[in-house]
């Protein structure tokens, strides 16, 4: 058992993945003699060397366009994207190559490529790096969207990611980078990589949540006693797609759910998880489902960022509100 | 000279210059030609072409059979049994030139219009129309003939190229011009202008990728002529990117072949990237949905038959080779019976069915899709046995 930090969890993990398969290859801006902006990749390329650690050109389309080769050729890249709001140059070539090729060939191509961006708020940046983008990988087919909520999950997720043969989407909570947990590397995941995970349970309302917003909503639910509620924290980690069937089964019991995410409040995960909520569950339901979310704004400049993402207040408010039916 | 090689600039336009036309029809163009419009051999200073006379009937067969199935595809078109076709005609030098420039090894990354490279990897032309058809998006399997999905996102394909040659590179197969991989991308002069195109270029120069870059300058982008795409030659602007380009003359075959040959050998040596650029000419529409007496003109057309990639072939085998009508006729037959049998191979094709286009959007298929596909047949099934 070590401690160790989400941030370095993704490196062990990626380190791990790599010793394991020498078709692993990890390619992306700064991030091999640097490590990446947030040192993520630290000391890949010392050991792994400058084929496998890949330093690429400032090119997000020729990062994912030259992975989408690599693959072909039998690699399985790993792509760091550097900032949330620098994925778009690159948005062709992962919605009109990366996630149709499979399908177009018929099953005989597979795109086994890991395109890792970290996302979200709370670090006080300037624009185009707090973005939560998700939703628009998550609407495309042929796509995997996943986002880990804590450094346990972020070690083994990004493994089994690697080792899926459909390429997927790897949103980590930059703003959660430095959370620490104890990660026992010897004991292999209990879960598989698309299955969400109740982190907290609870009876009287369900929190739907993922990435940064876990630690959000787990300090929200603890505040929540003091009400005298008890709630239910869902880490749903996967995105696209969702694992409904965990979803469903904790709003069945608790009748009562709010999904909170940094991402917009309009066509968010939230409203796919509103519309299958109400489709499956609409006689167990006591109230509709409540989103908490960053607006429909573009992410506005940092100083106004605290009141712009949900934190503890806006899930109690929330809370608040859907017990209030 | 119509090579260049890193060094310095070329000459740079000043912006209250007027814009620098094309070159014309009608104007000398510089450029790696090996055999002239009239049939006759000519020499190179850097190319040279030293295969026999055989080996050029190869290639007359070649660009004939390529053109007759072209042909073919177009008829199956206006006769409603493809959506849409694309037509190489009038670029079968430069396909087959360079097709046959290639190894067994070595990879093609297409765009969707490369029927002639297809027909020399050994892909079934039934294969290419399913994608025209509208019965699937390509499908055939790119390791069984070295040749990738066509692409029709101008220029996608050229990132691709390059990632599959750095890839050829991390497993050591280059190094040996006889037994080395290589890799060739085709695009065209409209791609150029693209941002993964010139990303591809910066990514194959800066590791050295063994890529060929074959850009089949056929001097329109549905309606916009070259100059709308570029100021100066395109095989020019490799200069800035740090590797050689050369302007080949795309409608002779076999200075396409030398040019090509030449490269692809750079490539797998491990010497990097080259850009070709063969200057070919678009005799057909875009697409068969293109009108373009909307936008070129006529004399354009007949000015570049003169200089028909074909023809010049015919003339220098009947003149210098002693190739008499029993070869031209058979030729000829051969590309009927092609034909024929590229018809009914597409009236056979299976009509697909959406239940089968659930598969394969996932390896693991999502249980989100299973139980769409489900719900689609039961609901197809509520319709059986009504009239």
């Amino acid at each position: 058992m070590t401690k160790i930090t989400l941030g370095k969890a993704i490196n062990a993990g990626l380190r791990a993945a790599m010793e394991k398969d020498p078709k692993v290859l990890v390619m992306g801006e700064d991030i091999g003699k640097l490590g990446g902006v947030f040192r993520v990749t630290e000391g890949l390329q010392k050991d792994f060397g400058e084929d496998r650690v890949i330093d690429t050109p400032l090119a997000e389309s020729g990062i994912i366009g030259t992975a989408v080769g690599l693959a072909l050729r039998g690699y399985r890249p790993v792509c760091e994207i550097q900032f949330d709001g620098f994925v778009f140059p690159a948005y062709d070539q992962i919605i009109s190559q990366v996630a149709k090729m499979h399908y177009r060939s018929m099953g005989k191509i597979r795109m086994p490529i890991v395109i890792r961006i970290p996302y979200g708020g709370g670090i006080g940046a300037v624009e185009h790096h707090s973005e939560s983008p998700e939703t628009l990988f998550a609407h495309v087919p042929g796509l995997k969207v996943i986002s880990c909520g804590d450094p346990v999950d972020a070690y083994w997720m990004i493994q089994q990611a690697i080792e899926s043969d459909d390429p997927i989407v790897f949103f980590e909570p930059k703003r959660r980078y430095h959370e620490k947990a104890e990660l026992d590397e010897a004991t292999p995941p209990t879960l598989p990589l698309h299955k969400a995970k109740v982190v907290r349970e609870g009876t009287d309302a369900t929190l739907l949540c993922y990435g940064p917003m876990v630690k959000t909503c787990l300090q929200a639910a603890e505040a929540a006693v003091e009400d005298g509620r008890n709630l239910e924290v869902i880490d749903l980690r996967t995105i696209a797609p969702f694992d409904l069937a965990t979803i469903f089964a904790s709003v069945k019991k608790t009748r009562r759910a709010v999904v909170v995410h940094e991402a917009p409040y309009s066509f968010g995960p939230g409203s796919e998880i509103a519309a299958r909520v109400t489709e499956e569950c609409f006689y167990h339901l006591e109230a509709p489902v409540l989103r908490v979310t960053g607006y429909d704004t573009p992410y506005p400049p940092s100083r106004m960022e605290d009141d712009y993402l949900p934190d503890l207040d806006r899930v109690l408010d929330g809370v608040d509100r859907v017990m209030g039916y | 000279m119509s090579e260049s090689v890193p060094g310095p600039a070329p000459e740079v336009f000043a912006p209250h210059e007027a814009p620098v036309s094309p070159p014309q029809a009608s104007e000398e163009v510089e450029f790696v030609q090996l055999l002239t419009p009239e049939g006759e051999r000519v020499e190179h200073p850097d190319y040279r072409f030293d295969l026999d006379d055989e080996t050029i009937k190869g290639f007359y067969r070649d660009m004939v059979l390529v053109r007759r199935i072209d042909t073919e595809a177009t008829a199956l078109q206006r006769q409603g049994e493809l959506g849409l076709w694309a037509s190489l005609l009038g670029q079968e030098a430069a396909q087959i030139g360079s097709g046959r420039a290639l190894n067994k090894k070595d990879m093609v990354f297409p765009t969707y219009r490369e029927h002639g490279v297809a027909f020399c990897q050994g892909v079934n032309p039934l294969n290419l129309l399913g994608l025209f058809r509208g019965v699937d998006q390509g499908a055939w399997d790119p390791k069984d003939n070295n040749f990738h999905l066509y692409t029709i996102v101008i220029g996608a394909q050229t990132l691709h190229a390059t990632g599959y040659a750095m890839g050829q590179q991390r497993d050591h197969a280059i190094g040996d011009a006889e037994n080395g991989e290589a890799t060739i991308a085709y695009f065209g002069d409209g791609a150029s202008s693209q941002g993964d195109v010139n990303e591809a270029f910066i990514w194959a120069s800066v590791f050295n990728a063994p890529v060929v870059f074959f850009c089949q300058n056929n001097q329109w982008a549905i309606s916009e002529p070259i100059d709308r795409q570029t100021r100066i030659p395109l095989y020019q602007r490799a200069a800035g990117f740090g590797f050689p380009g050369v302007r080949v003359d795309g409608n002779d075959v076999l200075a396409t072949y030398a040019v090509t040959q030449q490269a692809l050998k750079r490539a797998r040596e491990g010497s990097g990237p080259t850009l070709i650029e063969a200057y070919t000419y678009r005799m057909g529409a875009h697409t068969t949905s293109d009108d373009p007496t909307k936008y070129r003109l006529n004399e354009d057309l007949e000015h570049w038959k003169l200089k028909d990639p074909i023809e010049r072939v015919h003339a220098y085998l009947s003149r210098h080779a002693a190739v008499d009508h029993d070869f031209f006729d058979e030729v000829e037959a051969e590309g009927d019976k092609i034909a024929a049998e590229l018809r009914a191979g597409c009236l056979a094709l299976p009509d697909p069915v959406l239940s089968d286009f659930f598969q394969n959007v996932y390896v693991d298929e999502t249980p989100q899709l299973a139980e769409q596909r489900d719900q689609f047949i039961a609901y197809a099934a509520s319709f059986e046995g009504e009239g």
